[in-house]
């Protein structure tokens, strides 16, 4: 074909299509799910009016946003007050951009060569993850500063204190994935994991790092700033934290990137310690990406499911358990791991 | 087409610099010297150094620009006024500036220079790409730079040291 246009290369881009509107439809499906498991929660309906079951009403919540007007403050920096959101929202979808979702495929045979099931394939992509996500807080940032509001600027300075703090232990309980995969790709790393024990326990990291997947659960909640971590926007004290001044689509893309937000820090736990895409008879007929999506929502539904169990701590409870615990079982869990590995060498001679 | 992104890249780079100078509101300026950063994260990517362009985000963009950000930010100076009083005299005078003149021109004869000499130079080629493995710059580390590698671990912990010093300052 012209041009260099390989079926390789359509299918490739088809590919990237499908994950970034697989990445927005799962956005709406996630504000379903946790109205209905708020509701399960609390001993209501939830929402039922609108389609079937309620099913519509993520698009009727779209649709109200977008209609609805778009505010600013009069004292607020107008270039930094429009750039802030999508800021957040852009690095929320391009940290899932170096995420596999599943093996290499020919798509059922249709093409010569295997493509990747991901937007990149990079050598270093947990360190990629790591840098996109750290950009994230310059949106909440500049969202609270530009907003030249009291409470957004509090809830900026919270945030981003907030995720500061906790990127520490969550890059920690990386670094001792990547020692025991010694890789810094995903889909080395999901390799890594393929196969069982004694013909039974399937050789995931989650059994090998116990620790580290608590810690990386934890400080994933605390970097997504959702509860009982979600002081940015504590009601009671600050509004609605960052996003108090904004309005119509600049407050859906804060919005959409929190859940995006949400759905990496999931990916990311289910590639590093949950085994990929790995998993019983549908890996054999090429479609372990479904398995990646079950895993995807297990982890999803306990994130939701905390939210509306917990209640929300106080803020010096947050700093205090940040640096005083996690921190230093993320780096002991760390030295540990690093010792072993040195002592039996990586797989254990398994 | 790489020749193609990398003037893309280089172009945000120097126009984002060069505006970094050039914004009367310093948190303008962070912002603007984030956007450069990242264009030069790019930069690297096209060199094939994956691992240092990603470092690159973690430590520049993502770290200590958002010291930077916070401090301009508390501190919560709308915009950059001209200097009054003794600092004015001492730097804003007629003097000062000819040399702050003279002294850009020479900066700028001197990279003209310098990007002459380079001109014959042979470029680095992409096949040998040595700094882009994470195991080879962790081997270097811990072997031939071994002891600036420590002495820089030392230097933070200093730094670390002194802060939580400060900080505490007023308790004891």
């Amino acid at each position: 074909m012209p041009f260099g246009i390989t079926p390789e290369l359509i299918a490739q881009i088809t590919v990237i299509v499908v994950i970034f509107h697989a990445l927005l439809i799962s956005a709406a499906v996630l504000v379903y799910m946790e109205r209905k498991v708020a509701a399960f929660a609390q001993q209501r309906y939830g929402p039922y009016l609108v389609g079937p079951r309620g099913l519509l009403q993520p698009i009727a919540d779209i649709v109200k946003l977008l209609f609805k007007e778009e505010l600013r403050p009069r004292a607020a920096d107008t270039a930094l007050f429009y750039v802030a959101p999508i800021l957040c929202a852009t690095a929320a979808f391009a940290a899932f951009a170096v995420i596999p979702v599943g093996a290499d495929t020919t798509l059922f045979g249709l093409l010569d060569r295997p493509i990747h099931l991901a937007v990149a394939d990079v050598n270093v992509g947990l360190l990629v993850i790591f840098a996109i996500t750290s950009m994230g807080v310059y949106g909440i940032v500049l969202a609270g500063w530009s907003s030249n509001s009291k409470y957004s600027l509090l809830g900026g300075l919270r945030s981003s204190a907030q995720m500061i703090s906790y990127e520490l232990s969550y890059g920690l309980s990386f670094a001792a994935v990547i020692m025991l995969a010694g890789s810094l790709s995903l889909r080395e790393i999901v390799g890594h994991q393929e196969g069982y024990w004694f013909g039974v326990i399937p050789q995931w990291y989650i059994f090998l790092q116990p620790v580290g997947f608590l810690i990386f659960l934890i400080a994933g909640v605390a970097e997504t700033n959702r509860a009982p971590f979600d002081f940015p926007e504590a009601e009671q004290e600050l509004v609605a934290g960052y996003h108090t001044e904004y309005s119509s689509m600049s407050f859906a893309l804060f919005f959409l990137a929190e859940y995006v937000n949400m759905v990496t820090v999931s990916a990311v736990a289910t590639d590093l310690f949950l085994g990929g895409w790995h998993g019983p008879i549908l890996n054999s007929l090429g479609l372990g990406w479904v398995w990646f999506v079950i895993k995807l929502f297990a982890i999803l539904f306990f994130y939701i499911w905390m939210r509306w169990t917990l209640p929300r701590y106080r803020y010096d409870q947050l700093m205090e358990f940040g640096w005083k615990w996690l921190l230093p079982i993320a780096v002991i869990n760390l030295l540990v791991t690093a010792g072993v590995v040195v002592y039996f060498g990586p797989r254990f001679g398994w | 087409m790489d020749a193609l992104y990398f003037w893309i890249l280089a172009t945000i780079t120097v126009v984002a610099s060069v505006l970094v100078v050039g914004q009367r509101n310093p948190m303008h300026s962070v912002v603007l010297l984030i956007v450069s950063f990242c264009a030069l994260s790019g930069l690297y990517v096209l060199l094939g150094a994956q691992f240092v362009a990603a470092i690159q985000i973690i430590i520049y963009a993502g770290a200590i620009m958002v010291l930077f950000l916070f401090v301009v930010m508390l501190l919560n100076v709308p915009t950059e006024d001209p200097p009054t009083g003794y600092h004015a005299r001492l730097f804003g005078g007629a003097g000062p500036r000819r040399v702050g003149a003279v002294l850009s021109l020479l900066f700028v004869v001197q990279l003209a220079w310098a990007l002459r000499q380079i001109q014959g130079a042979p470029l680095p080629s992409r096949a040998v790409q040595p700094s882009s493995d994470v195991e080879t710059i962790g081997l270097k580390l811990f072997t031939d730079y071994a002891f600036a590698f420590e002495a820089t671990s030392v230097l933070i912990l200093v730094a670390m040291v002194g802060a939580i010093v400060l900080a505490k300052k007023e308790k004891a």
